[in-house]
């Protein structure tokens, strides 16, 4: 196996509560991984660890060529890591004073050093993808939840990351936005992006992952293609949750 | 009691306002510089800067603390004595620096508590698209916090300008120093000081207009 993206010994505690007991996880390039578990198991944490939004106590996170060891990490290194891994929120978090548009170009001209005319270009184009090529200059305050965290897919896409990480992107949505983002998430995965995505919405993790990770309680308990997680899980636990889930 | 005299009124307003360019140059100069400094001592305060964090609070506390007319006196006064390089340091100067110190311990607060009323996800959403500190301050948080402030900001630079006023106990000729000197010469006192005070209220009152303004359209660009 060949891994584009490696995570060895995470480890991750907020106070004296270990939140994560040592992940390892390997992705390979293009593959879609698939995290589900109870709530309050570290999924989220891990996610924001590999982004460095939570700064992990020790673990080994490599992007290719770049290694990050979380104990002695610099500055600069934690910024390569970001720029290399693009996070799509649950509340979206666009940038509050910027328009649609501006929140996709922020990441190309301040962080990639784009000039302006092509960053706005690229946005366009992926204004268009995210099927909100009219929205543009539209405010977050203006837009449904829906077509916020389209932008806020938008904006990630635009960074070209390596990994894209997905924090329960359609929880916070009311019901009526959920299809249109877990289609735009599910063009995404079609274009083989290398992406690890927390959610609750099993059959749409079924369609499209790859393989499906099992966690609780800040380790991985198992993970394999969906079939096998969702059909013959080996772990009581896992059958356990997913009973409980429906 | 007497009546008030009118026609030397009148004739005093094209002298006093020769001297609006004056008092608007020092509250213009020193609000910029006052907007600068205060944000500055706003991060160091938000990040919570090692050291420096200290050193601002103490500066915060001094500025806060004791009286304007005190600190320009101290430094048009003061200082001197201690550093050579300052001796012949002109009125305005000594002002415009004043008031800049003065109002940025004040600001420095009001922007800070704007900036700490920027949502968490805004720093997140910044720090994950890999923007340096700096980056994030300037573009995201920044702005939204000025949003917030704006309102504060505008009635501290509303104070400043009446504020300038003192500068005329540095010898320094504007509106108010115009209007002692007329009145010294012709004992009219209240005339060249009623001239003065509806000056003041009148820049005041068109600030004001403009400040609710602001307001209006700084609302309405969040909701487009
Ligand atoms: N910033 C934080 N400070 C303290 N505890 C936290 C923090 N963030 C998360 N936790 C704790 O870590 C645990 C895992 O949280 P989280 O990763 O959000 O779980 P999940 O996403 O699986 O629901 C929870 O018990 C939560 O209370
Ligand atoms: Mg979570």
């Amino acid at each position: 196996m060949s891994c584009q993206i490696e995570i060895t010994g995470l480890v991750k505690r907020f106070g004296g509560n270990t939140v994560l007991d040592g992940i390892d996880l390997c992705l390979e390039p293009g593959e879609r991984v698939a995290i589900i578990g109870p709530s309050g198991t570290g999924k989220s944490t891990l996610l924001r660890c590999l982004n460095f939004l939570d700064r992990p106590d020790r673990g080994v996170i490599r992007l290719g060529d770049l290694s990050v060891d979380a104990a002695r990490a610099s500055r600069a290194e934690v910024l390569a890591l970001r720029r290399r891994t693009a996070f799509v929120f649950q509340n979206y978090a666009l940038f509050a004073n910027k328009t649609a548009r501006a929140n996709i170009i922020e990441g190309l001209t301040t962080v990639r050093g784009w000039p302006q005319d092509k960053a706005r270009a690229r946005a366009d184009d992926i204004l268009a993808q995210i099927g909100l090529g009219d929205r543009g200059d539209s405010y977050p305050a203006a837009m449904s939840g829906g077509q916020q965290q389209r932008v806020g897919i938008g904006r990630a896409m635009a960074l070209d990351a390596d990994l894209m990480l997905f924090d329960e992107p359609t929880s916070a949505l009311d019901p009526e936005w959920v299809g249109e983002v877990l289609d735009l998430i599910r063009r995404i995965a079609d274009g083989r992006q290398t992406m690890l995505i927390v959610t609750h919405e099993m059959q749409f993790a079924r369609e499209i992952a790859d393989r499906v990770v099992f966690m609780e309680g800040g380790r991985i308990v198992e993970q394999g293609p969906p079939a096998q997680i969702f059909g013959r899980a080996q772990d009581d636990r896992t059958r356990a949750f997913l009973r409980r889930v429906g | 009691m007497r009546p008030l005299d009118t026609a030397y009124m009148m004739d005093l307003v094209p002298v006093i306002a020769g001297y609006v360019p004056l008092t608007l140059f020092m509250a213009i100069v020193a609000m910029i510089a006052a907007l600068v400094l205060a944000s500055m001592l706003a991060i160091v305060r938000v990040l919570r800067v090692p050291v420096l964090d200290r050193v601002v609070a103490v500066f915060i506390s001094f500025f806060r603390g004791t009286p304007l007319l005190v600190q320009l006196f101290l430094f048009y006064f003061g200082l001197p004595q201690m550093v050579p390089a300052m001796t012949g340091i002109n009125g305005v100067t000594a002002a415009i620096i004043g008031l800049t110190l003065h109002f940025s311990a004040y600001m420095a607060e009001s922007i800070r508590g704007a900036i700490l009323g920027v949502d968490r996800s805004q720093w997140e959403a910044a720090q994950s698209i890999g923007m340096t500190q700096g980056q994030l301050l300037r573009r995201i948080i920044l702005p939204q916090g000025a949003r917030t402030a704006a309102p504060t900001l505008m009635n501290y630079f509303i104070d400043m300008i009446k504020s300038t006023s003192l500068a005329f106990t540095l010898g320094v000729t504007e509106m108010m120093g115009a209007a002692q000197k007329e009145a010294a010469g012709s004992f009219l006192y209240l005339e060249a000081f009623l001239v003065v005070a509806i000056f003041y209220w009148i820049i005041v009152e068109v600030l004001s207009v403009g400040q609710r303004r602001l307001e209006t359209s700084l609302g309405k660009a969040v909701a487009r």
